[in-house]
C-alpha cells in the first residue's frame, strides 16, 4: 500500500497569505472615518493583488491563457458596472455581488471534490492489484460540505434579495405553510448529509446537500417584507464571509479564514445594528411576514381626518425665516431621486444664513448607510449629516424639519403608543421641532409598517403633497 | 497547517472583526459592506487552485468560471467602493 507524500507549503506563502489577510483589516479599519478610507481602500487591492499573485506563482499553472482571460472577462464586467452603477441602485448591486460570491464558493467547493488531490486535500491509496481510490480527509469533508451549504444558501437568498430590491419581483413577503417547518426540515437534512458525507464521498451526498442549501436560501428569503431589507442584505454579507472561510479551513489558507470572519463579523454586526433600529429581534425578522397587510387597527379609519396643507411656497417662506432646518431623508428620496434637489435646496437656504443640518435614521433606505451615500453623491458635506442620537436632541431647538421620503422612522406613536408595531422603535423626534414639513406623494399610503402617521394630523406639521423631487424643485425655484 | 492553528487564526480574526466593525463610522456603512464583498472574493484563491491544476477538466472549467465571478466582485466591489468613498468630502471653509 502507498500513499502520496502531503505537499509542504514554503513558508514565505504563508507569510504572504498573512500579509494579505492584515490587509484587509487595515482596508475596514481605514473606514473609521472617511479621511483614511480611501488609503484604506487601496491597502485592500494591495492584499488582494498579494494572494492572486502568491497563489498563481506558487501552483503549477497549466492553463495561464484561461485564467487570464477568465479575470480579464470578469474584471472587465464588473468595472463597467462598478462605474455605471446609479448610487440609488447601491443595494440591489450589493446584493448581485453577495450571490456572486455565494456562488464562487460553491464552485470552488465542487471543483476541489471533483479534484481534491489539487487542493492537497486527499489522499491516493493504492490497494495491491486494484485502481487506486483518492480519499478525501474526513475532516476536509466537513469543512468543504460547509462552505459550499453556505455558499449556495448566499447565492439563492441573494438573488432573491436582488430580484426585490430591483423591483422584478414585488417586495411582498410571500408566506408559504408551514414554511418554519419546511426551512427547519432541509436544513437539518443538509447537515445530516454533511455528517454522512464523512462516511462515504459518493457524489449523491454531496450534490443532494447542495441543491438542498440553494432551495433552502431560496425558502429564508421569499417570506421577508421590502422593508426588512437592510437586514437581509447585512445577514447575506455575513453568510458570504463565513462560506469563505469555510472555503479557507478546507484550503488551509489564511487569507481566506482572515478575510471570512472579518466579513462575517461585519455582517453580523451590521444585521444587530439594523434590527436594534427597528426594534426587532433578529429572529423576528428572519421569521419574515412583516410589512404585508396592513395591520389591523385604525388604519382605513384615519383617512379623514383632517390635516393641513401647505404649497412649495409656504414651505419656501418658513425654511427662509428660519434659523436652523433639519431635513430628514428616507427611501422615498432615493426612489424620487431628489437628493440633488436637495441639496440645492439647502445651498439657497445657507445662502439665506440659515443653519442646515441632515439627520439620518439607521434604517433609511434599503441598506446601512445609503442616505449617507446618496447625499455624498449630491456633494453633501458628511460633516453636515447626523445619525440618530447625534441629533435628536436638537429638534427642539430647530424651527423646521423637512421630512422627504421618510415615513415610520419618524412616527411618534413609537414613543408613546404601546399597541403601534412599532412601538420601542428609536424615531426621529420631528413633532418637536416647531414645523415639521412632510413631503409624501399623497394621504393614502401608509409606511412599510402598514400604519398611520400620528403626525400628518398635529398643528405643528404642514403635509406638502407631491413627489418629492418635483415638491422639492418647487422648493427651489420658490427660494430663487 | 494543522486545524487548531487555522482555527486560532479564524477565532482571533473574529474578535478582529468584531472591533474593527464597530469601529467604522455608520456614515460608511454602504462602502463597507460593498469593501467587504470584494475582499470575501479572496476566494478567488481557491478558485485559481482548481483553474490552474492539471488533473481534471471539469474541475478546471468550474474553476475558470469561478475566477471570472470572482472577478467581477474583485474589479467592481473594489472600484464602487472607491467610487464612493471619493464622494465623501468635507465643507469647504
Amino acid at each position: 500500500m502507498h500513499t502520496d507524500l502531503i505537499v509542504v507549503v514554503p513558508t514565505w506563502v504563508l507569510l504572504a497569505y498573512l500579509v494579505a489577510g492584515v490587509c484587509f483589516i487595515l482596508a475596514l479599519r481605514g473606514l473609521s472615518s472617511p479621511d483614511t478610507s480611501r488609503r484604506g481602500n487601496l491597502t485592500g487591492m494591495a492584499g488582494m493583488a498579494i494572494a492572486i499573485a502568491t497563489t498563481l506563482s506558487v501552483h503549477e499553472v497549466a492553463s495561464l491563457l484561461e485564467i487570464v482571460g477568465a479575470m480579464l472577462v470578469g474584471g472587465g464586467i464588473g468595472l463597467v458596472t462598478a462605474r455605471k452603477i446609479q448610487m440609488t441602485a447601491m443595494p440591489q448591486l450589493v446584493a448581485a455581488f453577495h450571490s456572486l460570491v455565494g456562488m464562487a464558493a460553491v464552485l470552488v467547493g465542487a471543483s476541489a471534490y471533483l479534484n481534491p488531490i489539487a487542493f492537497d486535500i486527499a489522499v491516493r491509496i493504492t490497494p495491491i492489484a486494484s485502481p487506486s481510490i483518492i480519499s478525501i480527509f474526513p475532516a476536509s469533508r466537513v469543512e468543504m460540505g460547509l462552505g459550499v451549504a453556505i455558499g449556495a444558501i448566499t447565492f439563492s437568498g441573494s438573488v432573491i434579495a436582488f430580484l426585490k430590491l430591483n423591483g422584478n419581483m414585488s417586495g411582498k413577503p410571500i408566506l408559504l405553510p408551514g414554511r418554519h417547518v419546511i426551512n427547519f426540515g432541509t436544513l437539518a437534512a443538509i447537515l445530516g448529509l454533511i455528517a454522512y458525507f464523512t462516511q462515504d464521498q459518493s457524489p449523491w451526498v454531496f450534490f443532494t446537500a447542495m441543491g438542498l442549501s440553494f432551495a433552502v436560501g431560496f425558502l429564508l428569503i421569499i417570506p421577508i417584507g421590502g422593508a426588512d431589507m437592510p437586514v437581509v442584505i447585512s445577514m447575506l454579507n455575513s453568510y458570504s464571509g463565513w462560506a469563505a472561510a469555510a472555503m479557507g479551513f478546507t484550503l488551509h489558507n489564511t487569507a481566506m479564514v482572515i478575510t471570512g470572519a472579518l466579513v462575517g463579523s461585519s455582517g453580523a454586526i451590521l444585521s444587530y445594528i439594523m434590527c436594534r433600529a427597528m426594534n426587532r429581534s433578529f429572529l423576528s425578522v428572519i421569521s419574515g411576514g412583516f410589512g404585508g397587510e396592513a395591520v389591523a387597527g385604525g388604519t382605513a379609519a384615519a383617512i379623514d381626518r383632517p390635516y393641513k396643507r401647505g404649497s412649495a411656497e409656504d414651505a419656501a417662506f418658513l425654511m427662509k425665516q428660519a434659523e436652523q432646518v433639519i431635513i430628514v431623508p428616507g427611501y422615498g428620496m432615493a426612489v424620487a431621486q431628489a437628493q440633488h434637489a436637495v441639496r440645492e435646496m439647502a445651498d439657497l437656504l445657507k445662502k439665506e444664513g440659515v443653519k442646515v443640518k441632515y439627520a439620518i435614521h439607521p434604517v433609511a433606505g434599503r441598506m446601512p448607510g445609503h442616505m449617507n451615500v446618496l447625499l455624498a453623491e449630491a456633494n453633501v458635506p458628511y460633516d453636515e449629516v447626523f445619525e440618530l442620537e447625534d441629533i435628536n436632541s436638537e429638534f427642539a431647538q430647530t424651527d423646521v424639519a423637512y421630512v422627504i421620503g421618510a415615513n415610520d422612522v419618524t412616527n411618534p406613536a413609537a414613543k408613546s403608543d404601546k399597541s403601534s408595531p412599532i412601538y420601542g422603535m428609536p424615531v426621529l423626534d420631528v413633532e418637536k421641532a416647531r414645523t415639521c414639513l412632510f413631503v409624501k406623494r399623497s394621504m393614502g399610503g401608509v409606511g412599510y409598517a402598514g400604519i398611520d402617521n400620528e403626525l400628518f394630523y398635529r398643528d405643528n406639521t404642514m403635509m406638502l403633497l407631491g413627489d418629492a423631487k418635483k415638491m422639492t424643485e418647487e422648493i427651489v425655484k420658490a427660494l430663487g | 497547517m494543522d486545524f487548531i492553528s487555522i482555527l486560532s487564526i479564524f477565532v482571533l480574526a473574529c474578535f478582529v472583526g468584531y472591533y474593527v466593525v464597530w469601529s467604522v463610522t455608520p456614515a460608511l456603512h454602504t462602502p463597507l459592506m460593498s469593501v467587504t464583498n470584494a475582499i470575501s472574493s479572496v476566494i478567488v484563491v481557491g478558485a485559481l487552485i482548481a483553474a490552474a491544476a492539471a488533473g481534471s477538466p471539469s474541475s478546471k472549467w468550474l474553476g475558470l468560471v469561478a475566477v471570472a465571478l470572482a472577478s467581477v466582485n474583485i474589479f467592481g466591489g473594489f472600484a464602487v467602493t472607491q467610487r464612493m468613498l471619493s464622494m465623501y468630502r468635507k465643507r469647504d471653509r
